[in-house]
Protein backbone atom coordinates (compact mmCIF):
# COMPACT_ATOMS: atom_id res chain seq x y z
CA UNK A 1 0.00 0.00 0.00
CA UNK A 2 2.83 2.88 0.73
CA UNK A 3 4.32 1.66 -2.21
CA UNK A 4 1.29 2.08 -4.21
CA UNK A 5 1.01 5.51 -2.59
CA UNK A 6 4.20 6.93 -3.08
CA UNK A 7 3.92 5.74 -7.07
CA UNK A 8 0.62 7.66 -7.49
CA UNK A 9 2.24 10.71 -5.53
CA UNK A 10 5.25 11.11 -7.39
CA UNK A 11 3.27 10.73 -11.08
CA UNK A 12 0.67 13.42 -9.27
CA UNK A 13 3.28 15.87 -8.31
CA UNK A 14 4.84 15.53 -12.24
CA UNK A 15 1.13 15.83 -13.52
CA UNK A 16 -0.01 18.97 -11.38
CA UNK A 17 3.40 20.33 -11.58
CA UNK A 18 5.10 19.79 -14.95
CA UNK A 19 4.85 23.46 -16.08
CA UNK A 20 7.09 24.79 -13.12
CA UNK A 21 9.48 21.36 -13.00
CA UNK A 22 10.23 22.32 -17.18
CA UNK A 23 10.64 25.87 -16.58
CA UNK A 24 13.45 24.73 -13.98
CA UNK A 25 14.70 21.93 -15.83
CA UNK A 26 15.58 24.63 -18.69
CA UNK A 27 16.94 27.08 -16.58
CA UNK A 28 19.19 24.12 -15.36
CA UNK A 29 20.09 23.27 -18.70
CA UNK A 30 21.12 26.97 -20.16
CA UNK A 31 23.41 27.83 -16.95
CA UNK A 32 25.00 24.59 -16.74
CA UNK A 33 28.56 24.22 -18.84
CA UNK A 34 27.47 21.32 -20.65
CA UNK A 35 24.88 22.80 -22.95
CA UNK A 36 25.88 24.23 -25.87
CA UNK A 37 23.97 27.73 -25.80
CA UNK A 38 25.29 28.64 -29.62
CA UNK A 39 23.57 25.70 -31.03
CA UNK A 40 20.10 26.07 -29.29
CA UNK A 41 17.94 29.29 -28.77
CA UNK A 42 16.01 29.41 -25.47
CA UNK A 43 12.97 28.33 -27.51
CA UNK A 44 14.17 25.60 -29.48
CA UNK A 45 15.63 24.25 -25.89
CA UNK A 46 12.25 24.72 -24.24
CA UNK A 47 10.12 23.17 -27.14
CA UNK A 48 12.69 19.98 -27.08
CA UNK A 49 12.39 19.55 -23.42
CA UNK A 50 8.61 20.21 -22.77
CA UNK A 51 8.36 17.42 -25.72
CA UNK A 52 10.13 15.07 -23.39
CA UNK A 53 8.36 16.06 -20.16
CA UNK A 54 4.81 15.01 -21.81
CA UNK A 55 6.18 11.48 -22.76
CA UNK A 56 7.72 11.17 -19.45
CA UNK A 57 4.31 12.07 -17.66
CA UNK A 58 2.38 9.69 -19.64
CA UNK A 59 4.97 7.23 -19.33
CA UNK A 60 5.26 7.49 -15.36
CA UNK A 61 1.23 7.07 -15.43
CA UNK A 62 1.24 4.48 -17.40
CA UNK A 63 3.43 2.10 -15.21
CA UNK A 64 6.12 1.38 -13.19
CA UNK A 65 9.26 3.41 -13.12
CA UNK A 66 11.38 1.09 -15.49
CA UNK A 67 12.27 2.80 -18.56
CA UNK A 68 12.96 -0.36 -20.23
CA UNK A 69 9.47 -1.68 -19.78
CA UNK A 70 7.23 -1.19 -22.78
CA UNK A 71 5.39 1.94 -21.79
CA UNK A 72 8.91 3.87 -21.69
CA UNK A 73 8.99 3.08 -25.93
CA UNK A 74 8.53 6.46 -27.03
CA UNK A 75 10.19 8.15 -24.42
CA UNK A 76 13.24 5.91 -25.45
CA UNK A 77 12.78 6.63 -28.85
CA UNK A 78 12.98 10.69 -28.00
CA UNK A 79 16.00 10.18 -26.18
CA UNK A 80 17.58 7.77 -28.98
CA UNK A 81 16.48 10.63 -31.89
CA UNK A 82 18.36 13.01 -29.51
CA UNK A 83 21.30 11.19 -28.73
CA UNK A 84 21.71 10.12 -32.30
CA UNK A 85 21.50 13.76 -33.31
CA UNK A 86 24.07 14.96 -31.39
CA UNK A 87 26.22 12.33 -31.87
CA UNK A 88 26.40 13.07 -35.34
CA UNK A 89 26.94 16.76 -34.33
CA UNK A 90 29.88 16.38 -32.64
CA UNK A 91 28.21 17.15 -29.45
CA UNK A 92 30.67 15.87 -26.25
CA UNK A 93 28.98 12.80 -24.03
CA UNK A 94 28.25 14.84 -21.07
CA UNK A 95 27.02 17.41 -23.76
CA UNK A 96 24.54 14.99 -24.69
CA UNK A 97 23.80 13.38 -21.56
CA UNK A 98 23.46 16.79 -19.53
CA UNK A 99 19.68 16.97 -21.06
CA UNK A 100 18.60 14.10 -18.80
CA UNK A 101 20.56 14.34 -16.32
CA UNK A 102 19.76 18.00 -15.59
CA UNK A 103 15.63 17.46 -15.14
CA UNK A 104 16.77 15.74 -11.79
CA UNK A 105 17.46 18.85 -9.92
CA UNK A 106 13.99 20.67 -10.29
CA UNK A 107 12.25 17.24 -9.93
CA UNK A 108 13.59 16.59 -6.49
CA UNK A 109 13.63 20.13 -5.72
CA UNK A 110 9.59 20.04 -6.08
CA UNK A 111 9.50 16.65 -4.61
CA UNK A 112 11.03 18.03 -1.60
CA UNK A 113 8.54 20.77 -1.63
CA UNK A 114 5.36 19.02 -1.80
CA UNK A 115 6.51 15.94 0.50
CA UNK A 116 7.02 17.79 3.56
CA UNK A 117 5.76 15.68 6.26
CA UNK A 118 6.80 11.90 5.71
CA UNK A 119 10.22 12.07 5.65
CA UNK A 120 10.49 8.20 4.94
CA UNK A 121 8.23 8.91 1.91
CA UNK A 122 10.08 11.67 0.30
CA UNK A 123 13.41 10.10 0.86
CA UNK A 124 12.21 6.75 -0.40
CA UNK A 125 10.72 8.92 -3.75
CA UNK A 126 14.12 10.78 -3.95
CA UNK A 127 15.45 7.45 -4.31
CA UNK A 128 13.10 6.05 -6.66
CA UNK A 129 13.26 9.04 -8.99
CA UNK A 130 17.28 9.25 -9.04
CA UNK A 131 17.41 5.75 -10.02
CA UNK A 132 15.09 6.16 -12.98
CA UNK A 133 17.08 9.36 -13.99
CA UNK A 134 20.30 7.71 -13.74
CA UNK A 135 19.12 4.75 -15.68
CA UNK A 136 17.74 7.15 -18.49
CA UNK A 137 20.76 9.15 -18.61
CA UNK A 138 22.69 5.69 -19.46
CA UNK A 139 20.33 5.36 -21.73
CA UNK A 140 21.04 8.07 -23.60
CA UNK A 141 24.81 7.54 -23.46
CA UNK A 142 24.88 4.16 -24.81
CA UNK A 143 22.72 5.68 -27.67
CA UNK A 144 25.66 8.29 -28.17
CA UNK A 145 28.32 5.31 -28.06
CA UNK A 146 26.78 3.82 -30.57
CA UNK A 147 25.89 6.23 -32.97
CA UNK A 148 29.83 7.78 -32.48
CA UNK A 149 31.10 4.41 -33.28
CA UNK A 150 29.30 4.56 -37.11
CA UNK A 151 30.25 8.18 -37.09
CA UNK A 152 34.08 6.52 -36.78
CA UNK A 153 33.81 3.59 -38.90
CA UNK A 154 32.11 5.61 -42.02
CA UNK A 155 35.25 7.89 -41.32
CA UNK A 156 37.75 4.94 -41.41
CA UNK A 157 35.87 3.90 -44.94
CA UNK A 158 36.77 7.06 -46.46
CA UNK A 159 40.12 7.30 -45.07
CA UNK A 160 40.99 3.86 -46.41
CA UNK A 161 39.76 5.26 -49.43
CA UNK A 162 42.15 7.95 -49.50
CA UNK A 163 44.93 5.99 -48.28
CA UNK A 164 45.02 3.50 -51.43
CA UNK A 165 46.36 5.99 -54.16
CA UNK A 166 47.05 5.17 -57.71
CA UNK A 167 50.73 5.90 -57.81
CA UNK A 168 52.80 6.00 -61.38
CA UNK A 169 55.55 4.03 -61.33
CA UNK A 170 57.06 4.76 -64.45
CA UNK A 171 55.80 6.04 -67.67
CA UNK A 172 52.71 3.93 -68.11
CA UNK A 173 53.27 1.71 -65.32
CA UNK A 174 50.86 2.75 -62.44
CA UNK A 175 50.49 0.67 -59.28
CA UNK A 176 48.09 0.37 -56.88
CA UNK A 177 49.32 -0.57 -53.42
CA UNK A 178 45.91 -2.10 -51.47
CA UNK A 179 46.79 -2.18 -47.48
CA UNK A 180 44.53 -3.71 -45.01
CA UNK A 181 41.39 -6.18 -45.08
CA UNK A 182 39.34 -5.33 -48.01
CA UNK A 183 35.88 -5.70 -48.13
CA UNK A 184 33.39 -5.95 -51.33
CA UNK A 185 32.58 -2.46 -51.26
CA UNK A 186 35.56 -0.64 -50.70
CA UNK A 187 37.33 -3.11 -53.29
CA UNK A 188 35.29 -2.46 -55.55
CA UNK A 189 35.42 1.63 -55.24
CA UNK A 190 39.56 1.84 -55.26
CA UNK A 191 39.50 -0.98 -58.76
CA UNK A 192 37.01 1.42 -60.44
CA UNK A 193 39.07 4.15 -59.47
CA UNK A 194 41.93 2.42 -60.87
CA UNK A 195 40.84 2.10 -64.49
CA UNK A 196 39.52 5.47 -64.35
CA UNK A 197 43.53 6.30 -63.77
CA UNK A 198 44.37 4.32 -66.63
CA UNK A 199 42.45 6.09 -69.11
CA UNK A 200 43.40 9.34 -67.99
CA UNK A 201 47.39 8.70 -67.34
CA UNK A 202 47.10 6.11 -70.92
CA UNK A 203 49.26 4.01 -68.47
CA UNK A 204 49.22 0.34 -70.54
CA UNK A 205 50.38 -1.48 -67.80
CA UNK A 206 48.63 -1.39 -63.68
CA UNK A 207 49.97 -3.69 -61.12
CA UNK A 208 47.81 -4.53 -58.25
CA UNK A 209 49.63 -5.48 -54.88
CA UNK A 210 48.11 -7.41 -52.15
CA UNK A 211 51.26 -7.32 -49.95
CA UNK A 212 49.10 -5.68 -47.10
CA UNK A 213 46.11 -7.64 -47.60
CA UNK A 214 46.22 -10.06 -44.80
CA UNK A 215 43.24 -12.10 -46.30
CA UNK A 216 41.55 -12.33 -49.47
CA UNK A 217 37.68 -14.25 -50.19
CA UNK A 218 36.16 -15.19 -52.67
CA UNK A 219 34.31 -11.40 -53.30
CA UNK A 220 37.66 -9.59 -53.26
CA UNK A 221 39.43 -12.44 -55.59
CA UNK A 222 36.45 -11.95 -58.21
CA UNK A 223 36.26 -8.13 -58.16
CA UNK A 224 40.17 -8.19 -59.11
CA UNK A 225 39.72 -10.86 -61.59
CA UNK A 226 36.87 -8.32 -63.17
CA UNK A 227 39.42 -5.76 -63.08
CA UNK A 228 42.10 -7.19 -64.81
CA UNK A 229 39.33 -8.45 -67.60
CA UNK A 230 37.93 -5.30 -68.00
CA UNK A 231 41.34 -3.28 -68.17
CA UNK A 232 42.04 -5.76 -71.25
CA UNK A 233 38.66 -4.87 -72.80
CA UNK A 234 39.79 -1.37 -72.31
CA UNK A 235 43.61 -1.90 -73.55
CA UNK A 236 45.98 -2.15 -70.48
CA UNK A 237 47.26 -5.10 -68.67
CA UNK A 238 46.88 -5.75 -65.20
CA UNK A 239 49.75 -7.93 -63.32
CA UNK A 240 48.81 -8.74 -59.27
CA UNK A 241 51.92 -8.88 -57.44
CA UNK A 242 52.34 -9.45 -53.52
CA UNK A 243 50.58 -12.57 -53.15
CA UNK A 244 51.48 -14.45 -49.82
CA UNK A 245 51.42 -17.82 -49.27
CA UNK A 246 48.40 -18.01 -47.30
CA UNK A 247 46.26 -16.20 -49.74
CA UNK A 248 47.49 -18.42 -52.41
CA UNK A 249 46.27 -21.46 -50.50
CA UNK A 250 42.79 -19.52 -49.80
CA UNK A 251 43.02 -19.00 -53.75
CA UNK A 252 43.39 -22.34 -54.86
CA UNK A 253 40.67 -23.48 -51.53
CA UNK A 254 37.87 -21.08 -52.79
CA UNK A 255 38.38 -22.75 -56.52
CA UNK A 256 39.13 -19.42 -57.87
CA UNK A 257 40.93 -19.65 -61.63
CA UNK A 258 43.00 -17.09 -62.02
CA UNK A 259 42.98 -17.89 -65.55
CA UNK A 260 45.82 -16.16 -67.37
CA UNK A 261 46.31 -13.42 -65.17
CA UNK A 262 50.09 -12.24 -64.99
CA UNK A 263 50.67 -12.94 -60.71
CA UNK A 264 53.94 -12.06 -58.74
CA UNK A 265 55.62 -12.65 -55.38
CA UNK A 266 56.76 -9.11 -55.07
CA UNK A 267 56.04 -5.50 -56.23
CA UNK A 268 59.53 -5.92 -57.52
CA UNK A 269 59.53 -8.74 -59.70
CA UNK A 270 56.40 -6.78 -61.29
CA UNK A 271 57.99 -3.40 -61.72
CA UNK A 272 60.48 -6.20 -64.15
CA UNK A 273 57.82 -7.40 -66.24
CA UNK A 274 56.52 -4.01 -66.92
CA UNK A 275 59.40 -2.40 -67.78
CA UNK A 276 60.08 -5.52 -69.93
CA UNK A 277 56.68 -5.05 -71.70
CA UNK A 278 57.73 -1.31 -72.18
CA UNK A 279 60.70 -2.10 -74.14
CA UNK A 280 62.78 -0.61 -70.99
CA UNK A 281 65.86 -2.36 -69.73
CA UNK A 282 67.60 -1.44 -66.14
CA UNK A 283 71.29 -1.07 -66.54
CA UNK A 284 74.48 -0.27 -64.38
CA UNK A 285 75.44 3.53 -64.86
CA UNK A 286 79.43 3.25 -65.78
CA UNK A 287 81.92 4.18 -63.07
CA UNK A 288 83.38 7.68 -63.23
CA UNK A 289 86.70 7.49 -65.58
CA UNK A 290 89.12 8.29 -62.63
CA UNK A 291 88.08 5.00 -60.90
CA UNK A 292 88.18 2.95 -64.29
CA UNK A 293 91.31 1.76 -63.38
CA UNK A 294 92.39 -1.84 -63.41
CA UNK A 295 89.09 -3.37 -64.17
CA UNK A 296 88.00 -2.10 -68.09
CA UNK A 297 87.55 -4.00 -70.81
CA UNK B 1 19.87 6.08 -95.12
CA UNK B 2 22.25 7.21 -92.20
CA UNK B 3 26.02 6.12 -92.80
CA UNK B 4 29.10 6.64 -90.09
CA UNK B 5 31.86 7.81 -91.97
CA UNK B 6 35.06 5.72 -92.61
CA UNK B 7 38.37 7.46 -92.45
CA UNK B 8 41.16 6.14 -94.39
CA UNK B 9 44.49 6.40 -92.93
CA UNK B 10 47.00 4.74 -95.06
CA UNK B 11 46.68 1.28 -95.20
CA UNK B 12 44.22 1.46 -92.98
CA UNK B 13 40.52 2.61 -91.90
CA UNK B 14 39.01 4.30 -88.82
CA UNK B 15 35.75 4.11 -87.55
CA UNK B 16 34.50 6.23 -84.70
CA UNK B 17 31.40 5.93 -83.15
CA UNK B 18 29.70 8.42 -81.18
CA UNK B 19 26.76 8.27 -79.11
CA UNK B 20 23.90 5.66 -79.37
CA UNK B 21 23.84 3.80 -82.56
CA UNK B 22 20.56 1.79 -83.07
CA UNK B 23 20.16 -1.58 -84.36
CA UNK B 24 19.71 -0.90 -88.29
CA UNK B 25 22.85 1.89 -88.11
CA UNK B 26 25.38 -1.10 -86.80
CA UNK B 27 24.11 -3.37 -89.45
CA UNK B 28 25.13 -0.63 -92.41
CA UNK B 29 28.46 -0.32 -90.37
CA UNK B 30 28.88 -4.04 -90.80
CA UNK B 31 28.34 -3.77 -94.58
CA UNK B 32 29.92 -0.46 -95.04
CA UNK B 33 32.98 -1.90 -93.69
CA UNK B 34 33.53 -5.05 -95.33
CA UNK B 35 33.27 -3.13 -98.75
CA UNK B 36 35.56 -0.47 -98.08
CA UNK B 37 37.88 -3.45 -97.08
CA UNK B 38 37.81 -4.87 -100.35
CA UNK B 39 37.97 -2.08 -102.12
CA UNK B 40 40.95 -0.56 -100.50
CA UNK B 41 42.95 -3.29 -99.50
CA UNK B 42 42.75 -2.26 -96.54
CA UNK B 43 45.54 -4.28 -93.51
CA UNK B 44 43.83 -2.86 -90.63
CA UNK B 45 40.47 -1.66 -89.41
CA UNK B 46 40.66 1.01 -86.08
CA UNK B 47 37.47 1.23 -84.10
CA UNK B 48 36.96 4.20 -81.62
CA UNK B 49 34.31 3.84 -79.50
CA UNK B 50 35.47 6.68 -76.54
CA UNK B 51 32.18 8.57 -77.16
CA UNK B 52 30.04 5.28 -76.69
CA UNK B 53 28.57 5.08 -73.27
CA UNK B 54 27.36 1.61 -73.58
CA UNK B 55 27.88 -1.11 -75.33
CA UNK B 56 25.48 -4.24 -75.20
CA UNK B 57 25.34 -7.49 -76.73
CA UNK B 58 23.92 -6.47 -80.14
CA UNK B 59 27.27 -3.48 -80.27
CA UNK B 60 29.43 -6.37 -79.26
CA UNK B 61 28.12 -8.82 -81.81
CA UNK B 62 28.62 -6.09 -84.09
CA UNK B 63 32.03 -5.75 -83.13
CA UNK B 64 32.96 -9.60 -83.02
CA UNK B 65 31.45 -9.87 -86.95
CA UNK B 66 33.66 -6.87 -87.86
CA UNK B 67 36.63 -8.39 -86.37
CA UNK B 68 35.82 -11.57 -88.12
CA UNK B 69 34.96 -10.50 -91.64
CA UNK B 70 38.22 -8.27 -91.48
CA UNK B 71 40.41 -11.53 -90.84
CA UNK B 72 39.03 -13.22 -93.74
CA UNK B 73 39.87 -10.09 -95.55
CA UNK B 74 42.92 -10.17 -94.19
CA UNK B 75 43.25 -7.21 -91.96
CA UNK B 76 43.03 -6.70 -88.07
CA UNK B 77 40.65 -4.85 -86.17
CA UNK B 78 41.65 -3.06 -82.69
CA UNK B 79 38.77 -1.30 -80.64
CA UNK B 80 39.86 1.99 -78.81
CA UNK B 81 39.04 3.72 -75.67
CA UNK B 82 36.31 1.71 -74.09
CA UNK B 83 35.07 3.50 -71.38
CA UNK B 84 35.90 2.08 -67.55
CA UNK B 85 31.97 1.73 -66.77
CA UNK B 86 31.17 0.16 -70.29
CA UNK B 87 34.70 -2.24 -69.48
CA UNK B 88 33.07 -3.44 -66.22
CA UNK B 89 29.53 -3.66 -67.54
CA UNK B 90 30.40 -6.12 -70.36
CA UNK B 91 32.76 -8.01 -68.08
CA UNK B 92 29.21 -8.22 -65.55
CA UNK B 93 27.65 -9.29 -68.78
CA UNK B 94 29.76 -12.28 -69.71
CA UNK B 95 30.55 -10.48 -73.15
CA UNK B 96 34.13 -12.10 -74.13
CA UNK B 97 35.28 -9.70 -77.36
CA UNK B 98 37.65 -12.75 -78.60
CA UNK B 99 39.57 -11.87 -81.42
CA UNK B 100 39.25 -8.51 -80.81
CA UNK B 101 42.36 -6.22 -79.58
CA UNK B 102 41.87 -3.12 -77.78
CA UNK B 103 44.19 -0.32 -77.08
CA UNK B 104 43.73 3.13 -74.58
CA UNK B 105 43.01 5.37 -77.54
CA UNK B 106 43.76 5.84 -81.51
CA UNK B 107 47.40 6.07 -80.95
CA UNK B 108 47.86 3.15 -79.47
CA UNK B 109 45.68 1.61 -81.97
CA UNK B 110 47.33 2.76 -84.96
CA UNK B 111 50.56 1.49 -83.44
CA UNK B 112 49.46 -1.45 -82.38
CA UNK B 113 48.01 -2.26 -86.00
CA UNK B 114 51.47 -1.21 -87.57
CA UNK B 115 53.21 -3.72 -84.96
CA UNK B 116 51.25 -6.31 -86.82
CA UNK B 117 51.83 -5.43 -90.22
CA UNK B 118 53.78 -8.10 -92.22
CA UNK B 119 56.38 -7.96 -94.41
CA UNK B 120 54.37 -8.71 -97.77
CA UNK B 121 51.33 -6.17 -96.19
CA UNK B 122 53.70 -3.25 -96.22
CA UNK B 123 54.77 -4.07 -99.71
CA UNK B 124 51.35 -4.42 -101.14
CA UNK B 125 50.06 -1.24 -99.60
CA UNK B 126 53.07 0.72 -101.17
CA UNK B 127 54.61 1.82 -97.85
CA UNK B 128 58.44 1.39 -97.52
CA UNK B 129 59.73 0.60 -94.03
CA UNK B 130 61.25 4.01 -93.23
CA UNK B 131 57.33 4.95 -93.23
CA UNK B 132 56.46 2.25 -91.27
CA UNK B 133 59.24 2.80 -88.72
CA UNK B 134 58.64 6.46 -88.37
CA UNK B 135 55.33 6.35 -87.89
CA UNK B 136 54.95 8.50 -90.88
CA UNK B 137 50.99 7.70 -91.90
CA UNK B 138 48.92 10.63 -93.38
CA UNK B 139 45.34 10.93 -93.72
CA UNK B 140 44.57 10.35 -97.22
CA UNK B 141 42.10 9.23 -99.77
CA UNK C 1 7.92 1.60 -50.69
CA UNK C 2 6.77 4.35 -52.77
CA UNK C 3 6.52 5.23 -56.93
CA UNK C 4 7.65 8.45 -56.92
CA UNK C 5 7.33 8.72 -60.46
CA UNK C 6 6.45 6.32 -63.80
CA UNK C 7 5.95 6.35 -67.22
CA UNK C 8 5.54 3.57 -70.03
CA UNK C 9 7.08 3.29 -72.98
CA UNK C 10 6.24 1.55 -76.71
CA UNK C 11 8.88 -1.06 -77.46
CA UNK C 12 7.60 -1.31 -81.60
CA UNK C 13 10.70 -0.73 -83.67
CA UNK C 14 14.61 -0.66 -82.95
CA UNK C 15 14.04 3.39 -82.68
CA UNK C 16 11.81 2.39 -79.97
CA UNK C 17 14.64 0.54 -78.14
CA UNK C 18 16.68 3.42 -78.55
CA UNK C 19 14.51 5.96 -77.20
CA UNK C 20 14.20 3.19 -74.24
CA UNK C 21 17.93 3.43 -73.38
CA UNK C 22 17.87 7.41 -73.44
CA UNK C 23 15.05 7.36 -71.35
CA UNK C 24 16.60 5.20 -68.82
CA UNK C 25 19.49 7.04 -68.77
CA UNK C 26 17.98 10.10 -68.13
CA UNK C 27 15.83 8.94 -64.83
CA UNK C 28 19.31 7.12 -63.78
CA UNK C 29 20.87 10.06 -63.89
CA UNK C 30 18.14 12.23 -62.15
CA UNK C 31 18.08 9.34 -59.57
CA UNK C 32 21.98 10.66 -58.95
CA UNK C 33 23.47 6.83 -60.20
CA UNK C 34 26.86 6.48 -60.22
CA UNK C 35 28.10 6.47 -63.88
CA UNK C 36 29.18 2.82 -63.63
CA UNK C 37 25.37 1.47 -62.36
CA UNK C 38 23.31 3.98 -64.83
CA UNK C 39 25.97 2.08 -67.46
CA UNK C 40 24.64 -1.24 -66.04
CA UNK C 41 20.73 -0.20 -66.00
CA UNK C 42 20.95 1.30 -69.23
CA UNK C 43 22.72 -1.82 -70.84
CA UNK C 44 20.22 -4.40 -69.16
CA UNK C 45 17.73 -1.59 -70.43
CA UNK C 46 18.96 -2.52 -73.51
CA UNK C 47 18.66 -5.84 -73.63
CA UNK C 48 15.56 -6.79 -72.48
CA UNK C 49 14.07 -4.21 -74.86
CA UNK C 50 15.61 -5.31 -77.25
CA UNK C 51 13.99 -8.92 -76.46
CA UNK C 52 10.81 -7.75 -75.83
CA UNK C 53 11.00 -6.30 -79.52
CA UNK C 54 12.48 -9.33 -80.59
CA UNK C 55 11.09 -12.20 -79.11
CA UNK C 56 7.98 -10.82 -77.82
CA UNK C 57 7.05 -9.50 -81.21
CA UNK C 58 6.52 -5.88 -79.57
CA UNK C 59 5.36 -4.51 -75.88
CA UNK C 60 5.95 -2.21 -73.37
CA UNK C 61 8.58 -0.94 -70.86
CA UNK C 62 7.20 1.02 -68.16
CA UNK C 63 9.76 3.34 -65.91
CA UNK C 64 9.15 3.47 -62.09
CA UNK C 65 11.40 5.48 -59.78
CA UNK C 66 11.19 3.73 -56.45
CA UNK C 67 12.02 4.85 -52.75
CA UNK C 68 12.52 2.66 -50.06
CA UNK C 69 13.69 3.89 -46.24
CA UNK C 70 15.83 6.29 -47.96
CA UNK C 71 16.84 4.25 -50.34
CA UNK C 72 16.17 5.58 -54.43
CA UNK C 73 16.19 2.86 -56.78
CA UNK C 74 14.62 2.61 -60.75
CA UNK C 75 12.32 -0.67 -61.36
CA UNK C 76 11.67 -1.19 -65.03
CA UNK C 77 9.37 -3.57 -66.27
CA UNK C 78 9.18 -4.98 -69.58
CA UNK C 79 5.75 -6.71 -70.98
CA UNK C 80 4.45 -8.39 -74.38
CA UNK C 81 2.26 -10.46 -75.40
CA UNK C 82 4.43 -12.67 -77.55
CA UNK C 83 5.18 -16.35 -77.87
CA UNK C 84 6.21 -16.69 -74.29
CA UNK C 85 9.74 -18.74 -73.22
CA UNK C 86 9.84 -22.44 -73.20
CA UNK C 87 12.87 -22.94 -70.58
CA UNK C 88 12.91 -20.04 -68.30
CA UNK C 89 15.85 -21.53 -66.28
CA UNK C 90 17.19 -22.40 -69.97
CA UNK C 91 17.32 -18.89 -70.92
CA UNK C 92 18.73 -17.38 -67.55
CA UNK C 93 21.79 -19.83 -68.23
CA UNK C 94 22.70 -18.51 -72.20
CA UNK C 95 25.68 -16.97 -72.14
CA UNK C 96 26.42 -14.34 -74.98
CA UNK C 97 29.08 -15.39 -77.88
CA UNK C 98 30.35 -12.77 -80.42
CA UNK C 99 30.43 -15.46 -83.05
CA UNK C 100 26.58 -14.83 -83.61
CA UNK C 101 25.28 -17.42 -81.28
CA UNK C 102 21.63 -16.84 -80.22
CA UNK C 103 20.35 -16.56 -76.93
CA UNK C 104 18.58 -14.04 -74.95
CA UNK C 105 20.98 -13.74 -72.33
CA UNK C 106 18.67 -13.30 -69.64
CA UNK C 107 21.60 -14.47 -67.27
CA UNK C 108 23.51 -11.23 -68.09
CA UNK C 109 20.97 -8.73 -67.67
CA UNK C 110 20.45 -10.33 -63.72
CA UNK C 111 23.89 -9.67 -62.96
CA UNK C 112 23.47 -6.09 -63.81
CA UNK C 113 20.70 -5.58 -61.56
CA UNK C 114 19.91 -6.13 -57.66
CA UNK C 115 16.39 -7.71 -58.51
CA UNK C 116 15.37 -10.01 -61.48
CA UNK C 117 11.87 -11.28 -61.72
CA UNK C 118 10.57 -12.88 -64.91
CA UNK C 119 7.11 -14.36 -65.35
CA UNK C 120 6.32 -16.11 -68.67
CA UNK C 121 4.14 -18.71 -70.40
CA UNK C 122 4.49 -19.68 -73.47
CA UNK C 123 1.64 -18.49 -75.92
CA UNK C 124 0.94 -16.00 -72.84
CA UNK C 125 3.31 -13.56 -73.43
CA UNK C 126 6.47 -12.72 -70.73
CA UNK C 127 6.69 -10.02 -67.82
CA UNK C 128 10.31 -9.47 -66.65
CA UNK C 129 10.61 -6.67 -63.84
CA UNK C 130 14.72 -5.54 -62.63
CA UNK C 131 14.92 -2.95 -59.98
CA UNK C 132 18.52 -1.24 -59.49
CA UNK C 133 19.07 0.36 -56.37
CA UNK C 134 21.42 3.32 -55.85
Amino acid sequence: MERMKSNDQFEMIVQKYWEGILGDWVEEQLSSTGTRKELFSKEELRTQSKEFILLFQEAISAGDLDPYQPHWGKVRDFLSNLSRSRGENGFSPTETATFVFSIKKPLMARLGKEINNDARLLFEELSRVSNLIDKLGLFTTEVYQKTREEVIRRQQDELMELSTPVVKLWSGVLALPMIGTLDSNRTQTVLEALLQKIVETEAEIAIVDITGVPTVDTLVAQHLIKTVTAARLMGAECIISGIRPQIAQTIVHLGVDLGDIITKATLADALAVALQRRGLRVVAVQAPRALQTEASF
Amino acid sequence: MEHIPILRMGPFLLVTIQVDMHDQLAMTLQDDLTNRISETGAKGVLIDISSLEMVDSFIGRMIGNIAGMSRVLDANTVVVGMQPAVAITLVELGLSLKGVKTALNVEKGMELLRKSLTESDIEEVGLDREETRNHGLTVCH
Amino acid sequence: MTVRKQEIMALRSVIDVSAARQKVRSWATELRFSIVDQTKIVTAASELARNTLIYGKGGTMRLEALESNAKRGLRLIFEDQGPGIPDISQALQDGFTTGGGLGMGLGGSKRLVSEFEIDSKPGEGTRIAVTKWC
